[in-house]
C-alpha cells in the first residue's frame, strides 16, 4: 500500500469524524482504486451528510464508475447545500454535455467561472464546450471516456432512465403510447438488439388492456405478466403516458419479475417527472 | 356446448374467485364456449382478449422469449388470465383481484390440454 494512502487511512481510523476521508477517497480515486474510494466516500458521507464536498467527491467516484444517474443526484445535492460549489457545477456541466445538453453545460460552467474567475480549468472547459468538445468532470484527473458526437451521446440519455438497475441495457424498455422508445433497450438471447421491433408491437397494448379492463368492470390495469417458452415479460404503466417492459429469462419467477418491474417503474416514474 | 368443453371450463370456474371462463378462437376472437357470471359481455371480452393476445404474442416473439403460454392482466378490481392451447384456442378466466393466480393458471393449463 503506498505510504500516503496508508498514512491517510491511519489518520481516518484514529479520528473517523475527521475530514481526511475527502483526501483519502480522492487519492484512491486517482489511483483508480474505485471500489475502495467508493467505500470511503460513502462512509464519509454518512458522517457528514450536509457537507457539499462529500457529495462532490462521491459524485466524482460514481462518474468514474459510470453511474451517471446517481452522480447527477449527488452533484445536484451538493449544489443545494452550496449553490456556488464549483466542483459540482463543473461535474453537472460534464454530465449535461454527455447527454447532449450543451446549453446547460455552458450555463453551469459560466456560473462556475463567475464564482471562481481565476480557475483556469473552468475557462478551458468552457472553451472546449463552445468548440463542441467535452469538458472534464475533474480537471485534475483524466475524465472517463467522453463521447464527442451526437450519435454517441444519444444512447446514454436513454440508459439513464434505468441507471443502476439490473438489465438496464438489455431487458428494460420504456415506451410512450405510440411505441416510441423513451429509454432502456432490449436484446434477445443472441445479443441482437430487438428494441424497435418489440416497441412497435407493443404500441397500443396499454390502450387495449385499459379497454379490456373497463369492459370487464375491473377498474384500471396495474400490470401484465406473460410467460413465454423461453422467457417471461412484465408490463407496467409508470405513468399514464408511458409503458414499461421488463424481459427476463424463464428461470426468473413471475413474483421476482414483478418486484423488478416495480423497481424499474419507480425509476421510470422519477425520470419522467424530471423530463417535465 | 360439448361435454369436453363444458368439463374443461367447469374446472376453471370451480376455483374460488373465478367469475367466469371462456374458450376463444385465437385467430378471430370468437367465443367457442363460455361459462360467465351475469353481466360479463362474453363476445366483447373474447374479441379484446384475442386482440391483446395477438399483440403480446408478436411482441414476445420479437423479444426472443418464444411463444406466449400464459398471461395475466392485473387490475385493481380483478384480473384476466389467459392460456394458449396448442390448437390456437385461448382459455380465458375472469377473476377477482384476490384470486389464487397459481391455481387458476394450473386449471387453465389443464383445460387447454383437454381442449387440445
Amino acid at each position: 500500500m503506498p505510504e500516503d494512502i496508508r498514512a491517510l487511512s491511519a489518520q481516518l481510523a484514529q479520528d473517523p469524524q475527521s475530514l481526511v476521508f475527502l483526501r483519502l477517497a480522492e487519492l484512491l480515486r486517482q489511483k483508480r482504486q474505485l471500489d475502495a474510494a467508493l467505500r470511503v466516500a460513502i462512509s464519509g458521507l454518512e458522517r457528514h451528510p450536509h457537507l457539499a464536498d462529500a457529495h462532490d467527491l462521491y459524485a466524482r467516484v460514481l462518474t468514474d464508475k459510470h453511474d451517471y444517474e446517481r452522480a447527477f443526484d449527488e452533484w445536484d445535492m451538493a449544489l443545494r447545500i452550496a449553490p456556488n460549489h464549483t466542483g459540482a457545477l463543473k461535474g453537472l456541466a460534464f454530465l449535461y454535455f454527455k447527454v447532449g445538453d450543451v446549453d446547460q453545460a455552458r450555463a453551469h460552467l459560466e456560473t462556475a467561472l463567475k464564482v471562481d474567475p481565476d480557475d483556469a480549468t473552468l475557462a478551458q472547459a468552457l472553451e472546449m464546450v463552445q468548440q463542441g468538445a467535452p469538458p472534464a468532470a475533474d480537471a485534475a484527473v483524466p475524465p472517463v471516456e467522453a463521447p464527442v458526437s451526437g450519435a454517441e451521446v444519444a444512447p446514454l440519455e436513454d440508459a439513464r432512465v434505468f441507471a443502476g438497475l439490473e438489465g438496464a441495457e438489455e431487458g428494460l424498455l420504456l415506451l410512450d403510447p405510440a411505441g416510441r422508445v423513451l429509454g432502456g433497450a432490449l436484446k434477445d438471447r443472441h445479443g441482437a438488439d430487438v428494441t424497435d421491433a418489440v416497441a412497435a408491437y407493443l404500441a397500443g397494448v396499454s390502450q387495449e388492456a385499459a379497454r379490456t379492463a373497463k369492459l370487464l368492470g375491473l377498474g384500471s390495469w396495474t400490470g401484465l405478466a406473460a410467460e413465454g417458452g423461453e422467457g417471461n415479460v412484465f408490463l407496467k404503466q409508470p405513468s399514464p403516458e408511458a409503458m414499461l417492459l421488463v424481459v427476463r429469462e424463464r428461470g426468473v419467477p413471475m413474483g421476482r419479475l414483478a418486484v423488478i418491474a416495480n423497481r424499474a417503474a419507480q425509476a421510470a416514474s422519477r425520470w419522467l417527472e424530471r423530463q417535465v | 356446448m360439448t361435454t369436453a368443453y363444458s368439463q374443461a371450463l367447469d374446472r376453471v370456474t370451480r376455483v374460488r374467485g373465478v367469475r367466469g371462463a371462456m374458450l376463444v378462437a385465437g385467430d378471430d376472437g370468437l367465443v367457442i364456449a363460455e361459462q360467465l357470471m351475469e353481466g360479463i359481455k362474453g363476445p366483447a371480452v373474447a374479441a379484446l382478449a384475442s386482440s391483446l393476445a395477438t399483440r403480446l404474442r408478436r411482441a414476445m416473439a420479437a423479444a426472443g422469449v418464444g411463444n406466449s403460454l400464459f398471461w395475466h392482466l392485473q387490475c385493481d378490481k380483478g384480473a384476466l388470465l389467459v392460456v394458449f392451447s396448442g390448437s390456437g384456442v385461448l382459455v380465458v378466466a375472469v377473476a377477482e383481484a384476490d384470486v389464487n393466480v397459481g391455481l387458476v393458471r394450473l386449471e387453465l393449463l389443464r383445460a387447454a390440454e383437454a381442449v387440445g
